[in-house]
């Protein structure tokens, strides 16, 4: 444990916290604009926590204690890998858990047990949500691994840290077929893992077509709040992740505060710049039909397998 | 003359600019597979073609070779604007059908793509053979150039349309195109040219086909068309 480490640490459990339903509000403001409506701004997404947070806790009638925990392991999970992640600093807290399979392990276990307490009310919605959500992670997290496998290959290392290093040292690499093709896979399994479109609509509650939402239909009050922030960490770790990975120019490698100061304005920008240019693209797009997301999501596993095999046979 | 050569192109910026045409190639073929509106896979097409033609032209900046220079247009002229226009009038031609606009495949858009990936893989292990003969960047692209002629092959293969054939069969042809460009960069003039030609009159030929065959029967499903004459 470095005091670069800790420091970085704190920081981004800190700003991905408070940062998240700001990004969040960002998103809906950007696409509200887009189409022409005035939109609530961009504190609308803290408002509403501080609105449920208030109420009083309800769970339906039947439920068991996992139910009641879902919540809190999908905000531990998101908040272990937002503090261990190297986001703002090059160097991680706990080096160990910025490994890519332990960080793609947390990811999926809270997306697991919330699928199960979805399954846990006994409702249709809830049941049907989480089959639904676990197809698509089934082919989603794949090509998550092999994606970021193929920066590991010159890496050295499947240390998320370590390829964050190697960027940096030869930021040419960037610019090569496997980084680009690596680029494109992983940018497809953000927008799949946390429910965008084409593949999930955040926005609507039609039940022939929601995912995450029909998991969660049966939330209220401060858990409902926990899964909202929740979901929006998970979704400012995953544009991190796919910010640091490729553009990791900016990031903070020694422990002086400007440094830090440095890195935290960068790592803010860079993930408020991908969440508008992910809302204004979701202006344009419409949901897939379910039974065409497996498509989507062999291409975008093809082009993480081809991205790998470039690494080898186009060894820049 | 090599204090010149590397005033224009350092050693470094040749690899990653033909590595990068090499991806935009591979790439675009795996769309190419990926899509099922027509209209999406002409376009997708043209890209390949201008892909091509930065290939030889990298190829022919860093080799200081005129003719390769002319190849390299001649690819962008051929590739990325008649072979597209040409299959974007066969779809023109075929009408206001919706069943025409896309493309029907045999094997599943999922199952295509995993077999692609199957393929490259193969590529990759068919050509090593020919990288250590004379292992260059260059050469170590080749896999690259067999990847996408077994995906065309694929593609030729696996539709139904006389339109996505014809796209799979140009496609194939612009991976054998690139593995001759990747192992011998100085193949005559003449024998580029002349291929060419040939793709040329055969896509020509098989746009007149489909038309003639639309004429004839209302439809380009080959399926179809066997059915008719039992």
């Amino acid at each position: 444990m470095t005091r670069l480490g800790i420091a970085g640490g704190i920081i981004q459990v800190v700003v991905i916290t408070g940062g998240a339903p700001l990004l969040a509000g960002v998103m809906r403001q950007v696409r509200a604009r887009l189409e022409g409506r005035a939109g609530p701004g961009i504190g609308q997404p803290w408002r509403d926590l501080r609105k449920l947070l208030r109420k009083e806790p309800v769970t339906p009638a039947g439920t068991s204690e996992l139910f009641r925990i879902a919540p809190l392991v999908l905000l531990a999970t998101t908040v272990t890998v937002a503090g261990v992640a190297p986001f703002v600093t090059d160097t991680s807290a706990v080096g160990p858990a910025a490994d890519l399979f332990a960080v793609a392990a947390l990811l999926a276990m809270g997306t697991a047990t919330l699928a199960l307490a979805a399954i846990d009310t006994g409702t249709a919605f809830g049941g049907m949500g989480a089959s639904r959500e676990m197809t698509i992670m089934a082919l989603a997290e794949p090509t998550l691994l092999v994606a970021v496998f193929a920066l590991s290959v010159r890496a050295g290392s499947t240390s998320l840290a370590a390829v964050v290093t190697a960027t940096l040292r030869d930021p040419a690499r960037v610019l090569s077929p496997a980084g680009l093709l690596a680029a494109a896979a992983l940018a497809l399994v953000t927008v799949a893992e946390t429910g965008r479109l084409p593949v999930d609509n955040p926005a609507t509650h039609l039940e022939l077509t929601m995912v995450h939402e029909a998991m969660i239909l049966e939330y209220a009050g401060p858990d409902l709040a926990l899964v909202e922030l929740a979901s929006s960490m998970r979704l400012a770790v995953f544009l991190g992740v796919l910010a640091t990975l490729f553009t990791p120019w900016g990031i903070a490698t020694t422990a002086a505060p400007l440094a830090l100061a440095a890195g935290t304005a960068a790592f803010a920008a860079k993930v408020g710049l991908l969440g508008a240019a992910l809302a204004a693209g979701e202006v344009f797009m419409a949901k897939l039909r379910l039974f065409r997301v497996p498509e989507l999501l062999a291409g975008s596993f093809l082009l993480a397998l081809l991205a790998v095999t470039a690494s080898y046979f186009l060894a820049v | 003359m090599s204090a010149v050569m590397s005033g224009v192109m350092t050693s470094t910026v040749y690899v990653q600019l033909l590595d990068l045409a090499c991806g935009a190639l591979l790439a675009t073929a795996v769309v190419i597979v990926w899509r099922r509106r027509l209209a999406a896979i002409i376009r997708t097409f043209a890209v390949q073609g201008a892909a091509l033609a930065a290939l030889a032209g990298v190829l022919a900046v860093h080799a200081r070779d005129v003719r390769l220079g002319v190849i390299a247009a001649g690819v962008l002229a051929l590739r990325a604007v008649v072979f597209p226009w040409l299959l974007g009038r066969a779809l023109a031609a075929s009408g206001p059908a919706p069943g025409e606009r896309e493309t029907r495949p045999l094997v599943n858009v999922t199952a295509s793509l995993l077999a692609v990936a199957v393929l490259t893989l193969i590529a990759y292990a068919v050509s090593r053979p020919l990288t250590a003969l004379a292992p260059s960047p260059a050469a170590d692209a080749i896999p690259v150039g067999i990847a996408v002629t077994l995906a065309g092959f694929f593609v030729l293969v696996t539709r139904r349309r006389a339109v996505s054939q014809l796209a799979g069969f140009l496609l194939m042809d612009n991976g054998i195109t690139a593995t001759g460009l990747l192992t011998t960069a100085s193949a005559g003039l003449l024998t580029e040219a002349g291929v060419s030609l040939d793709v040329l009159l055969a896509a020509v030929v098989l746009r007149a086909l489909a038309g003639r065959m639309r004429d004839a029967f209302g439809d380009t499903d080959l399926d179809d068309l066997r059915e008719l004459r039992d």
